[in-house]
């Protein structure tokens, strides 16, 4: 995949993170970077997507990363226009498909759907003229929450390669940890991940690393916190995903807050650079206490800075009218 | 594909001196004037005349770096380029703005600097400094400084080449065979 190409075929869609190269993933950055200045400004507009239309189709609630995605756009002069299903005729039964077309046929440059369905954003990137971004798909993937993530790192740690990168929770069910996970081995972090071994998906506990030359070869499971944390330049609590434990995989929620809740006391083992990410939205007292959310090493709120930089670098690489199929012989469909 | 040299070092060095001694003479000294360099060739020779200008002066001028990648209005035919930051340090308005640029040609580069200047502030003046103007102006904009001005024709291509970026100082004109 070639993001920026001023000649031929460029991206078309961003599904996730497992078709980006390493030098892709250093470009966003550094175009991240770039548009981190813009967003410092006292007028926080530039014209580069005068005249796009952007749709955010969300089918499921979300706050920072709608409004993220529309706060990126809106600086970089796009018209953005929120559907969401509660308010959609998605309600009355229209299928993803029809609705995508819908909006399509109202000239939409670039989709921005999330969906409870895995790999809902890459059928309709396979149906789509427009381009379609993935902005979080059941258990799939997440990946420009993936990228904000690399961003944070890159610019709290100087560099992501040969840091150890902590993920503690319900990795089963996290598309972020998923998007996380190809990207932090990419830019070659050490990715160890810990939780109760119910939440860890199968394939990390006896598949991948039996197979020589997986990219997930070299991911490592902890599920003792206290193990995991030590010498952690980097621990990434996720959200226990309440609305998906009824599956009996955890005895109670007090006792998982206990092994698993990431408190100060616990980020002192870890290294003393260390910093504390999550997605959100937080279960403050589940997964993440309120002295660690909001204490000294917390970059929560700064993700969510440099998650608008993020998006507003990939919503610019989807720019170019020579990316869109009826323009030039750009047919390739990358990501799906 | 021929090479026709235009500008020696020597022959660089003594323009950018001279059009640093015209920016004091314009404005009537330093006071409220900041260079700013248009990536990527116009921000090392912004540096060197503001390093000419303190060797005159005693005072240093202001140097700022200018990105218009997110203004440029060819997008559609040229595709998207990797962005670059934009850095000023302080806050232009009500100053005198000298934009520096290797080659004017078409203007639009400049319109789209002048777009982007506008979106940090409102500057009391903006002034163009070029090292070559090669013309076919598509645009009504014209350089306060002009290193050389070169007729050149459209095949050609006029290439400024500096120590900084390039490993050496030369501006040359090369011609596209014709197939």
């Amino acid at each position: 995949m070639n993001i920026y190409n001023n000649t031929g075929p460029s991206v078309r869609h961003i599904l996730d993170l497992d078709t980006f190269s390493k030098a892709d993933i250093e470009l966003v950055l550094k175009n991240a970077t770039t548009m981190e200045e813009v967003l410092k400004r006292g007028i926080k507009k530039v014209p580069v997507l005068r005249g796009k239309t952007i749709v955010t189709l969300f089918y499921e609630s979300s706050t920072r990363t709608r409004a993220s995605f529309e706060q990126a756009g809106k600086i970089l002069s796009a018209d953005v226009i929120n559907v969401s299903s509660s308010t959609s005729s998605a309600n009355k039964g229209e299928s993803l498909y029809n609705t995508a077309l819908t909006l399509q046929a109202m000239k939409a440059d670039i989709i921005i759907i999330r969906h409870p369905d895995s790999g809902a954003p890459n059928f309709i990137a396979r149906h789509l003229e427009s381009s379609v971004i993935n902005a979080g798909d059941g258990m799939h993937a997440h990946p420009t929450q993936g990228l904000l993530d690399l961003f944070t790192i890159t610019k709290k740690l100087g560099s992501v390669d040969g840091k150890k990168v902590v993920i503690v929770g319900d990795v089963l069910y996290s598309r972020v940890a998923r998007s996380n996970i190809w990207g932090l081995t990419k830019m070659g972090a050490r990715v160890v991940l810990c939780g109760p071994r119910t939440l860890i998906p199968n394939d990390f506990l006896n598949g991948h690393r039996a197979q020589e030359g997986h990219p997930f070869g070299g991911v490592e499971v902890e599920t003792n916190l206290e193990k995991a944390i030590e010498n952690a330049d980097v621990v990434m609590a996720l959200r226990l995903q309440l609305e998906r434990q009824r599956a009996g995989h955890l005895p109670s929620i007090r006792e998982y807050s206990q092994q698993y809740g990431i408190n100060k006391a616990k980020l002192s083992l870890a290294n003393q650079n260390v910093i504390l990410m999550h997605p959100g939205p937080m279960n403050e007292g589940i997964e993440i206490e309120s002295d660690a959310a909001h204490g000294q090493y917390s970059m929560v709120e700064e993700q969510v800075t440099n998650g608008v930089a993020v998006r507003m670098a990939l919503l610019h690489s989807l720019a170019s009218d020579s990316n869109h199929p009826t323009n030039s012989n750009s047919n390739k469909e990358i990501g799906i | 594909m021929t090479d026709k040299l235009i500008q020696s070092p020597n022959q660089m060095k003594r323009a950018l001196t001279r059009i640093s001694h015209e920016i004091l003479e314009r404005n009537g000294g330093v006071t409220d004037v900041i260079l700013v360099g248009m990536h990527s060739r116009g921000v090392p020779l912004s540096k060197r005349m503001s390093s000419i200008v303190k060797n005159v002066e005693n005072r240093s001028i202001e140097v700022g770096v200018l990105d218009i990648g997110m203004y440029r209005d060819d997008i559609a035919e040229k595709g998207v380029l990797p962005v670059r930051p934009t850095d000023i340090k302080t806050d232009i308005n009500g100053k005198k703005i000298v934009i520096v640029d290797d080659v004017l040609y078409t203007g639009r580069s400049i319109r789209a600097a002048m777009d982007a200047l506008n979106d940090l502030g409102r500057p009391k003046q903006i002034q163009l400094a070029v090292l070559i103007d090669r013309g076919h102006r598509e645009l009504p904009i014209r350089a306060d400084y002009v290193g050389k001005n070169v007729p050149t024709s459209r095949e050609e291509d006029v290439e400024v080449r500096l120590v900084e970026i390039d490993g050496v100082d030369e501006v040359v004109i090369k011609t596209r065979s014709r197939m």
